[in-house]
């Protein structure tokens, strides 16, 4: 017999542990994606249920009510009120945190509203003795018409007992909580009317939604003849809060008994001191420090071990696979190119863990509020330091992120200034290049020059993205409201699951993604470097012994000297020497220059490039890593190395700078709506990255 | 004694009285700004700006621009 699959979507407001309780009813039977057409993250899983039922779970985006004010939550309007929605949901589950039921319960009315069967789930219920709170559940189940299961994430209890609510879904009462037409009898009356077929809560949100913020895509009915004004129809949502907040007094004050006496408060002597105008930021210096050297310093071991992984893989393939092209192109193309990207999984790891236990924690709420004013005379928001922070994992995700910010000049100075933070793309090319040309050393027995290099550059990067915004914020014309209201969640202790699948999640989503270009360009690379027009390459071999004639040489110097001449004469070779005039000021060769090239899809390709690239122009000596490739180029004119400490500066600011990232064009370009943004990224900053770089190879050559 | 809630000294509680509804967000309405509801300024930021605030039970920081047009009386304890 098959499955029966019953639709289930997760809502909630933010912070109340709802990713938690779909992480315990999925596991790993996740899949990530995005609504079509909007880059709002899709989270859906499926999870076996009693009876030989199986959910399909929607964890729909955290919403603090059905009056949308962006895009994500926006996303959860649609879906409601569209029944023909594929994934409209059979039951809808509402996660609530015991701490916070009352405004909690303020979502749970209005999705009872809808008319949709609905079960309330109370969070976090390990921490009611804690905090002196105590449920009469059957109370509260009948005056909230619905089902309650007290979960506990952490403790993963109550589970079982929300799936067996799941698969009872039809005994659900779909009856309202409350009538909401009593704000303005005539205008709902008249509404009534005209539309009898219609739920009266959905043709409202139709009707403010489609005033506050934007058309719904899918025009359910046609409305506008009753559209109000927006001050008026603010004016009726507060009413319609009030009425909604005295029904769930009402109600809590029967069915919640909290004594406060009980409560011990943790969370105010925290606050005290990560809020602290001294300690606060010292505390907040110290926990960034903690990252860039976990990045730095710790992930070098895996690191290493992967490097010499890929170098020992690609001789055995050279030696163990038979002669000829295919073969080529699996151990000089494909190996280096992946080697190039497997070997930044430690640190772009570390990163996520990182960012995703502040978010967890409860910390970066507490960051906000510390930056906030500091951050406004940038013209930025203390909203903002969520981005630039999570801009050091992606842009792409960081720039989504600025959809909480309610202020439309700081928003849209934070999409324009993200793109300066470094960005996990980065780090491959700053690992490489700092530890080519610092020396490693330790600086008072603890900190790792190396690593102290890296902080810089990322210091370098959120010092140009806060100035180029308060350049931004002075030039920019734009008024608006600067409405600013952030939760402060209460702290608590990462879940260890939470945290290790969003690592992996992202990490995977990375990779894969990066892989791919990298992958194509790689071999694509290899193929402009093996091949070239005309028949010189054929006669390579014939060429250099003509020019050698004078000359004693051994045959491994003949050999090199071969492979060198034979990229020369490549398609890549022909294209970077026709570029090298521009980039040779900056201390570039013209293999530089096609990595550069190449990095425009993605920075990240420019360590895989040049591996392809000396992979193909070296001779038999395959086992040395990147690393030691890169050590041993010199300049064919001078006998110099190409990559000393000027050059090497010179690429870590133009690659500090530079917009080469294809994703973050189009995810700015989405985000405003317009190409006129990403179009002043593109150009600001890579003219900026290209006289930044000039000026320092020039002063220190 | 009517007041504003930017006025308020940390561990001050009043009850909130009234406010222009065109200079406060949707959002703050519906995490508990209504008038007769209770606010106790928690914390306030280094330089005097956010303030951090329990507004019936909901923990959240607004700016001091939004803060000074809420009006609230003071309870004495």
């Amino acid at each position: 017999m098959q499955d029966q699959i019953i639709k289930v979507a997760l809502i909630g407001n933010p912070n109340t542990g709802k990713t938690s309780v779909f992480n315990q009813l999925t596991g790993l039977n996740q899949q990530v994606g995005n609504y079509p057409g909007i880059t709002v993250e899709k989270k859906q899983g499926s999870c076996s249920l009693p009876s030989g039922f199986k959910g399909n779970i929607l964890d729909l985006p955290g919403t603090y009510s059905l009056n949308a004010s962006s895009l994500d939550e926006n996303v959860v309007i649609e879906l409601l009120l569209n029944k023909t929605d594929k994934y409209y949901p059979d039951v809808a589950i509402v996660v609530t945190d015991v701490e916070n039921l009352k405004r909690n319960l303020l979502l749970f009315t209005q999705i009872k509203d809808l008319e949709i069967p609905t079960i309330l789930v109370i969070n976090m219920a390990d921490r009611m003795d804690l905090k002196g709170i105590t449920l009469d559940i059957p109370y509260l189940e009948e005056h909230l018409k619905t089902k309650i299961a007290l979960v506990s994430s952490r403790k993963k209890t109550g589970i079982d007992d929300l799936k067996k609510l799941i698969v009872d879904f039809k005994s659900l009462s779909t009856e309202p909580c409350l009538n909401a037409s009593s704000i303005d009898i005539v205008y709902f009356d008249s509404l009534r009317k005209a539309f009898p077929q219609q739920s009266l809560y959905k043709l409202w949100l139709i009707i403010t939604q489609d005033v506050n913020f934007s058309r719904l895509h899918k025009n359910f009915v046609d409305t506008r003849n009753f559209a109000k004004p927006i001050s008026e129809l603010k004016r009726l949502q507060q009413k319609e809060t009030i009425k909604r907040y005295q029904f769930i007094n009402t109600v809590l004050q029967q069915g919640r008994i909290v004594d406060h006496a009980a409560a011990k408060d943790f969370r105010s002597r925290l606050d005290r001191v990560l809020t602290h105008k001294f300690w606060g930021y010292v505390i907040f210096t110290a926990i960034l420090l903690l990252i860039f050297q976990s990045i730095f310093d710790w992930s070098s071991y895996p690191m290493d071990f992967i490097d010499r992984t890929f170098a020992s893989l690609q001789s055995v393939a050279a030696e163990h696979l038979p002669v000829g092209v295919f073969t080529d192109l699996i151990s000089q193309g494909i190996i280096p190119g992946i080697g190039g990207i497997v070997i930044f999984i430690p640190q772009i790891a570390f990163l996520f863990l990182f960012i995703s236990i502040l978010e967890e924690s409860g910390y970066m709420s507490r960051v906000v509020f510390l930056m906030d004013k500091i951050m406004r005379r940038f013209g930025l928001s203390g909203k903002s330091v969520v981005p630039l922070i999570s801009g050091t994992a992606c842009a792409i995700p960081a720039i989504m992120a600025t959809r909480n910010i309610e202020n439309w000049k700081e928003r849209l100075i934070t999409i324009l200034v993200t793109p300066f933070t470094t960005c996990s793309a980065r780090l491959p090319v700053y690992s490489i290049i700092i530890s080519l040309i610092i020396p490693k050393s330790r600086v008072f027995g603890i900190f790792n020059t190396q690593g102290l290099t890296l902080m810089l550059l990322y210091l370098l990067g959120f010092g140009t993205a806060i100035l180029s915004a308060y350049i931004l914020n002075k030039v920019l014309k734009i008024k608006g409201k600067t409405f600013f209201v952030v939760e402060m969640p209460n702290y608590k202790l990462p879940l260890f699951k939470n945290v290790a699948l969003n690592v992996i999640e992202k990490t995977k989503a990375f990779v894969f993604g990066a892989g791919k270009i990298i992958l194509a360009i790689s071999i694509i690379l290899w193929f402009l470097a093996s091949y070239g027009p005309g028949d010189r390459l054929e006669k390579a071999k014939e060429t250099v012994i003509a020019k050698e004639s004078g000359n004693t040489i051994t045959t491994a110097e003949l050999e090199n000297k071969v492979a060198a001449y034979k990229l020369e004469n490549s398609f890549i070779g022909i294209m970077g020497k026709s570029i090298e005039p521009v980039i040779k000021p900056l201390g570039y060769d013209w293999k530089i220059g096609i990595a550069i090239i190449s990095s425009f899809a993605a920075r990240e390709v420019f360590v895989g490039t040049l591996a392809t690239i000396y992979s193909v122009g070296g001779s038999g000596d395959d086992e040395a890593t990147i690393k030691d490739k890169m050590q041993s180029e010199t300049n064919d004119e001078t006998g110099e190395k190409i990559f000393n400490f000027a050059s090497g500066i010179s690429l870590l600011l133009f690659y500090a700078f530079a917009m080469q990232c294809a994703s973050t064009l189009a995810v700015t370009k989405k985000e405003t709506n317009t190409w006129k943004w990403p179009a002043a990224q593109l150009v600001f900053m890579s003219a900026f990255a290209y006289i930044v770089a000039l000026i320092a190879f020039q002063v220190l050559k | 004694m009517l007041t504003t809630i930017a006025q308020l000294e940390i561990g001050e509680k009043a009850i909130i009285k009234d406010f222009d509804i065109d200079f406060i967000p949707l959002k703050l309405i519906e995490m508990g700004c209504l008038p007769g509801n209770m606010v106790e300024l928690l914390q306030v930021a280094p330089f005097g700006d956010p303030l951090f605030l329990n507004i019936n039970d909901s923990h959240l920081a607004i700016r001091l621009e939004t803060a000074s047009v809420i009006q609230v009386e003071i309870i004495k304890e």
